[in-house]
């Protein structure tokens, strides 16, 4: 489904991805952990295709299409979702009608029909209740507002109006109590547990991890992936930290 | 006497961001009058567009008096003519309010301004001005804004605003916001500010699939309503905005 192969990226100059290697299949839930500065959240940005973010060498494809030959919008149409670890706010645009547009943009791309309001604003309803937001919050400017918990509902919910193949979740567990943790990762295995889409999972915490169960967890550290292993990764990860675990490696 | 010699020149506070070489021929005296009686409503709304053909300089001069209690609402979109411009002279009496809501857009080198003067003349008095411009190429748009508040128009509350949103290199905006009060118990509310599209948020709304076009859209519509927030007629809004919004799309 997503296969990254020798991924080179760098920001102003300065390389941050550095030969990065990953095979995600369809139905799979791959959680990749790493110290900060690995590059978690530019993998997020270049599979996204955040202007600024340059690849300069390697490739990916998403079901056998070649990602990074399309625009943010194309990718996103292409069946891509990248969950923002810091949720953008844009005032003066309410969220019912900024993922309107969006729902139909994709659906337009796609050659599908276009939803009507009365059609879209079920569905909002549908997935705000999923998610246990208020769906009064969907005619608010988006984000604006929003504490820290209700920004990553909000994205998961927008996740869920938009049903895509694929989701880079970049940190969408920081900022939760325990108790929107359970509700975001309910939402995420309702939403993308499903045998034709993948999710790959950026977190610091097995805490997510126990409620999103993946199937396979990678350790990024400095540009690449260094280790590979199923959920006991992350639990070994929890107890011994980042620097027993990769001198093992 | 000859006319050249009546002409403004940019040496005028008033004239200073104007394409004043585009006045030749025009009828500078020609003020539109209008009075309002005590405690009547009166809204207007004026739009220069594309629509109304080629035009190199339209100036429109209006003279208002607004009688006690009574209310003047005037809403306006310059988004036509290499040159435009709207400036209004507001006199309010006793608990009169004034509302104007102004957008200007352009492109090329053309010039769109709105130049108000607004007089408290008596107390309680009420005042609100938003203007918003939004520009591209080398367009410039302007908002010189006059509050005069008199000795004895205590109780006076009076508010501008402007912002500009400069969608490429080479636009500018230029805001001109002068109070004078000579009264000691007003409110006297003013800001300007500039900027350009919020990359950050395009992009945001790209990862939902919005196209760059439609981002640009959604978000120069967010900027401008504020300009209209204040009209309670939903067709009259929806059309103003259609107009500005339509020629943003057209140029760009």
């Amino acid at each position: 489904m997503l296969k990254i192969d020798n991924l080179h990226a760098e920001i102003d100059g300065k390389t941050i991805l550095n030969g990065l290697t990953l095979e995600i299949p369809a139905g799979e839930v791959h959680a990749i952990m790493g110290p900060n500065g690995a590059g978690k959240s530019t993998l997020a940005y270049v599979l996204g295709g955040r202007p600024g973010y340059e690849v300069t060498q390697g490739s990916v494809s998403f079901n056998g299409v070649d990602l990074l030959d399309l625009e943010p919008h194309e990718r996103a149409a292409a069946g891509l979702f990248l969950g923002f670890q810091y949720p953008v706010e844009i005032p003066g645009v309410s969220n019912l009608q900024f993922l309107r547009e969006a729902l139909n943009s994709q659906r337009k791309a796609r050659g599908e029909e276009a939803l009507t309001g009365g059609e879209f604003l079920k569905l909002a309803k549908d997935k705000a209740a999923l998610l246990k937001l208020d769906p009064d919050m969907l005619k608010r400017h988006v984000n604006v507002g929003f504490s820290g918990g209700e920004k990553k509902r909000a994205e998961m919910v927008q996740m869920g109006i938009l049903d895509p193949k694929f989701a880079v979740l970049d940190e969408t567990d920081s900022g939760l109590d325990i108790d929107a943790l359970r509700v975001v990762g309910d939402g995420i295995n309702a939403i993308m547990r499903d045998p034709a889409k993948g999710v790959l999972l950026i977190t610091h915490y097995q805490r997510l991890l126990e409620v999103v169960k993946p199937d396979k967890v990678s350790i990024l550290s400095q540009g690449r992936i260094v280790r590979t292993g199923g959920p006991e990764l992350a639990i070994e990860l929890e107890n011994e930290g980042y620097d027993a675990v990769m001198a093992d490696a | 006497m000859p006319e050249a010699a009546e002409l403004p020149t940019r040496r005028e506070e008033g004239w200073r961001y104007s394409a004043v070489e585009r006045l030749q021929g025009e009828a500078l005296d020609d003020w539109r009058t209008i009075d309002i009686a005590a405690g009547e409503t009166f809204r207007d709304t004026m739009v220069i567009r594309d629509a109304d053909g080629p035009q190199p300089t339209r100036l429109h001069r209006w003279r208002v008096t607004i009688g006690e209690g009574a209310t003047c609402e005037l809403f306006a979109v310059l988004a036509a003519a290499e040159y435009a411009r709207l400036e209004v002279e507001v006199t309010l009496h006793k608990g009169a309010h004034f509302e104007f809501g102004g957008i200007t857009v352009g492109g090329r080198d053309t010039v769109r301004e709105f130049v108000t003067r607004t007089i408290h003349a008596e107390p309680e008095a009420t005042s609100n001005q938003t203007v918003r411009a939004v520009h591209w190429g080398h367009g410039t748009g302007n908002f010189l804004g006059n509050i005069d508040v008199v000795r004895h128009a205590q109780k006076t509350d009076a508010a501008q605003d402007f912002k500009g949103l400069l969608l490429e290199k080479g636009a500018s905006v230029n805001a001109v916001p002068q109070l004078e009060i000579f009264a000691d118990d007003v409110k006297c509310a003013h800001g300007a500010s500039v900027g350009q599209l919020d990359e950050t948020a395009r992009f945001y709304m790209a990862a939902r699939g919005v196209s760059p076009e439609l981002a640009r859209r959604l978000m120069v519509q967010a900027f401008l309503g504020d300009a209209l927030v204040a009209l309670d007629d939903d067709e009259t809004r929806e059309t103003l905005m259609q107009i500005a919004l339509d020629k943003v799309d057209k140029a760009l």
